[in-house]
């Protein structure tokens, strides 16, 4: 089954690219046919000349970006992009989600339709789509809200599991807060479940974890496509009985987003050490599940400096309703993804406690396992973590309560209501962001 | 990749436009190795091949036969234009392309605006549209004129209005030179003041410089390069210098001057004619740095201004160029941004400088510059992998920043002084369709606008709690 995946604006081509480099790597290198047959099959096709193109769609207001990539991607040598599988403009969407939603998106929405629907009759079965962006920006988050909504609306049956960077807390737009609330509560609607990488996090990973002195956009893009890669290269699920699983996003949301109030994501990986680190290091499974769990309800994404007191609170203590309740992260449900050596001894008891969860949903329904004995991207053992719980909770509220702030005053708004969105749109999108916030917040009963 | 078409009015718009291409020219010299009619080029250049077809264009991707500024200049006398023309710069321009008359405005707005604005509209209207029709897809007009002046002032913003009548998706940004206290020109406070009314309405951007900073800037210039440490080399190629080893051996008086305007224009534009790991396009400026529509004038800020012969940049200098850029020293008003209430702030960095570089130092300049309560985190970010010449690294810094007020209210005491002795009134009132309520309403506009930077500035004192939220019904 495959996946196709729409790259939307700068940072969605960008990360895009990285992926695949991550992905077609790692089939290559894994040596092991099965796997790389799956793999290959699910984020490449193969052209009548034996290269391997991706099942990509790049999109953007202007060329760039895309030109970069793909020239990168040739360079490569292993896999390219389709020559045509790509549409760009003159003329960028100026960071405005307005002007990306109610005027780009429509303006190109034939041209954007056939691109995809070219991609998805190379599938022999489409598995889903995954729109790649980013929410600060105007073409990632308004042309790529409404793409959604056109691969909702074209294709009801398949999934779609949009992938979001979140910008720098400290602005890289300074409307970067009306675009991403404007993003979230749009997409809340259309998508079976949404994967969050912050830049904040990653930039941390890069400097504390990764020791990198100058660190690039690059850099950031690479740790966040070794992340997603090892939630997406093929695993063994338990629905799969034995072979590669063949519906690995339906798997994914299955286990995941069960309720439509409860659709963010976030993933940890361990290990993540600077490559040239990892030859000195042994792994075991218990010291690597450990920590990971540990990460999880202390809600950190680096397994250094964790806070080793955070522990569930017990069972018989009543459940406080606030966001800040003691620094513990309850979630609703996780998936965990393991890879490599020895897989199968893994002793995964710690993630199927129901301390760590929510109350209404049992354990043996919160909780997935699944994996493959293929090492991933050059660690020996390596575990992902996707977890729909409260991590993602105090960075939306601090986004929320910004762009509420400015909002206040109505700075900036004129501009959006230059092209059709009114005071009213952001009100109903500051609305639902609340509800989101709300129905997180009280995970914890 | 879009274009953008620049509008040079009056005398000192068409030298600073002068300086402009003469820069951009070797901007793209220097990057542009083979000789081929790039993207980036055609930005701000037709290719016309004389042997073609009637208009001779040719597409991006040939090699490179003539290039065609893709500019329009006015002038109301001749003396600057035909010196253009027969100067380095005349095989980028073409008659098409110019619109010139001989006796000048005589340093009267009324004149400019009134006068010869509908003399002229015509040819005007019909200049642009052909520039226009030359571009793919034009995104902006860059407008060059001084504020002090007759034809600049008046004129300059009589072609803004038309811009925005005709071409009214097409951005305006519009640099604006404003006249210092001492001018020569008595009635500059009346003309600037005319202008400013323009400018607020029509512009969407305007990125005022004032004379006096530009020449404290070339006067710490020439401290430097006169060997003010020992031991110290200046650069002598670096664009934002001077015209040493450009097209013209000589050196005119104002021509530090305006190199430093024109490195403006090409920083701003750098990162939309090429590419970087975070593009910056020009739309975004003003989405991003104008949060209310009046309020849109933008203090620009230009670093470094000259290089120091030694090659080996620690990582210290950079961190320096930042610091730099929001001293006093470089704001090109005469303006001090750090004690006035910052609304939103744009960072264009060339060269090479990471995102951690970036994200470091904005941390480091965070605690000392005021924010407004709504935005608090309100920085615009664009990073561009081109730096400029003979330089490694630089950066350009628009503020909208409250700091501007007290320039505008300067420029008011200035006009009210004179508007009440009716000085030189009888000059402008002569003009068909001039008529002493034009005064007054332009006074108001600009009234108007000094109280808007007002109310918030009255709210930096105040610590503003977050506003109420939204509560939902469980």
């Amino acid at each position: 089954m495959s996946v196709v995946t729409v790259q939307l604006g700068q940072c969605g081509n960008q990360v895009g690219r990285e992926l695949f480099d991550v992905m077609c790597s790692d089939a290559q290198d894994a040596g092991r046919k099965t796997h790389s047959t799956a793999g290959w099959e699910r984020f490449f096709r193969q052209t009548t000349q034996g290269d391997l193109e991706a099942r990509a769609v790049l999109i953007d207001m202007e060329p760039k970006v895309i030109n970069h990539s793909m020239s990168r991607a040739a360079k490569s040598g292993r896999w390219r992009y389709g020559e045509t599988s790509h549409f760009s403009q003159k003329q960028g969407s100026g960071n405005n989600w307005a002007n990306g939603y109610r005027v780009h998106g429509p303006r190109h929405r034939d041209a954007v339709e056939e691109l995809v629907r070219r991609e998805v009759e190379h599938c022999d079965m489409l598995a889903g789509f995954i729109p790649m962006m980013s929410v600060a920006g105007g073409t990632g988050s308004g042309v790529g809200t409404f793409v959604t909504q056109c691969l909702r609306d074209i294709y009801p049956s398949a999934f779609v599991l949009n992938h979001l960077t979140w910008p720098y807390g400290t602005g890289e737009v300074i409307v970067q807060n009306y675009n991403s609330v404007l993003t979230l509560a749009h997409l809340y609607q259309l998508s079976d479940a949404i994967l969050v990488h912050e830049n904040d996090i990653v930039h941390r990973i890069c400097s504390q974890l990764l020791k990198i002195k100058q660190i690039s956009f690059s850099d950031i893009n690479r740790v966040i496509a070794h992340q997603l890669g090892g939630v997406l290269q093929p695993a063994l699920t338990p629905d799969s009985c034995g072979a590669y699983s063949r519906n690995p996003l339906g798997e994914l949301v299955g286990a995941l987003a069960c309720h439509p109030e409860y659709k963010l994501l976030s993933v940890s990986t361990i290990p993540q050490m600077a490559s040239s680190s990892i030859a000195f290091s042994t792994f075991s499974w218990p010291a690597l599940l450990k920590h990971l769990r540990q990460m999880l309800i202390s809600n950190t994404k680096m397994e250094e400096g964790i806070d080793w007191q955070v522990r569930p609170p017990p069972a018989s203590a009543g459940r406080t309703r606030t966001l800040t309740a003691g620094s513990f992260n309850t979630s609703l449900a996780n998936l965990l993804i393991l890879r490599g050596k020895d897989v199968y001894s893994a002793e995964t008891g710690g993630f199927g406690d129901s301390a760590i969860y929510t109350s209404w949903l049992p354990p043996d329904e919160a909780f997935s396992l699944w994996k493959s004995p293929v090492p991933f991207n050059k660690y020996e053992k390596s575990a992902t973590l996707v977890s729909n719980s409260q991590a993602l909770l105090r960075p939306l509220d601090d986004m929320v309560r910004k762009a509420w702030n400015m909002f206040a005053s109505r700075a900036y708004i004129h501009q959006y209501v230059k092209f059709g969105i009114s005071e009213e749109d952001f009100l109903d999108s500051f609305t639902s962001l609340e509800q989101v916030i709300s129905s997180y917040t009280q995970l914890q009963c | 990749m879009t274009q953008s078409v620049v509008v040079q009015v009056g005398q000192c718009g068409n030298q600073v436009g002068c300086r402009f291409w003469d820069l951009a020219l070797r901007e793209h010299a220097h990057v542009n190795k083979r000789g081929l009619y790039d993207e980036a080029l055609s930005s701000f250049f037709r290719n016309v091949d004389s042997r073609k077809s009637y208009s001779g264009a040719c597409c991006v991707g040939g090699r490179i036969q003539r290039l065609k500024a893709r500019a329009v200049l006015i002038d109301m006398e001749e003396g600057v234009v035909n010196g253009i023309l027969q100067g380095p710069l005349r095989e980028v321009f073409d008659s098409t392309q110019l619109l010139t008359d001989v006796s000048g405005s005589g340093n009267n707005w009324a004149v400019g605006h009134l006068m010869y604005g509908s003399a002229y509209r015509e040819s005007i209207v019909n200049t642009l549209r052909k520039t226009a029709e030359h571009c793919d897809c034009l995104q902006c007009f860059f407008l060059i004129h001084s504020m002090g002046g007759g034809t600049g002032s008046g004129l300059g913003t009589r072609v803004l209005s038309l811009l925005e009548e005709e071409f009214s998706d097409v951005c305006r940004i519009v640099t604006a030179m404003f006249p210092s206290a001492e001018d020569d020109v008595i009635t500059s406070p009346y003309n600037s003041v005319l202008a400013m009314r323009e400018l607020t309405e029509h512009a969407d951007c305007v990125l005022p410089v004032e004379n006096q900073s530009l020449v404290d800037i070339v006067n710490k210039i020439s401290l430097m390069s006169h060997g003010a440490k020992p031991g110290c080399v200046l650069k002598k190629d670096c664009t934002v210098t001077s015209g040493h080893g450009s097209l013209s051996p000589t050196e005119k008086p104002f021509d530090a001057m305006n190199n430093i305007v024109a490195n403006l224009l090409l920083n701003i534009t750098s990162s939309a004619r090429f590419e970087g790991s975070l593009n910056m396009d020009l739309n975004e400026i003003a989405m991003n740095l104008v949060p209310f529509p009046r309020l849109h004038y933008l203090v620009p800020s230009l670093t470094p201004l000259y290089t120091l012969a030694d090659v080996n940049i620690p990582t210290r200098r950079l961190d320096q160029m930042f610091s730099d850029a929001f001293s006093k020293d470089h704001q090109l008003i005469r303006a001090d941004p750090k004690h006035s209430l910052y609304l939103a702030c744009a960072l264009m960095v060339r060269g090479n400088v990471q995102v951690s570089d970036l994200r470091r130092n904005i941390e480091r300049l965070r605690p000392s510059l005021p924010f407004v309560s709504w935005n608090q985190e309100g920085w615009k970010t664009g990073l561009c992998s081109v730096p400029p010449v003979g330089h490694s690294h630089s950066l350009l810094a628009l503020a909208n920043n409250t700091c501007v007020k007290p320039t505008f209210m300067e420029l008011r005491e200035r006009f009210t002084k004179l508007y009440r002795k009716k000085a030189h009134l009888h000059h402008y009132l002569h003009v068909d369709g001039m008529e002493q309520s034009i005064f007054s309403e332009a006074l108001s506009s600009l009234d108007a606008l000094i109280d808007e930077y007002h109310q918030l500035d009255a709210t930096k004192a105040r610590l503003t709690p977050d506003a109420p939220r939204l509560s939902i019904a469980r």
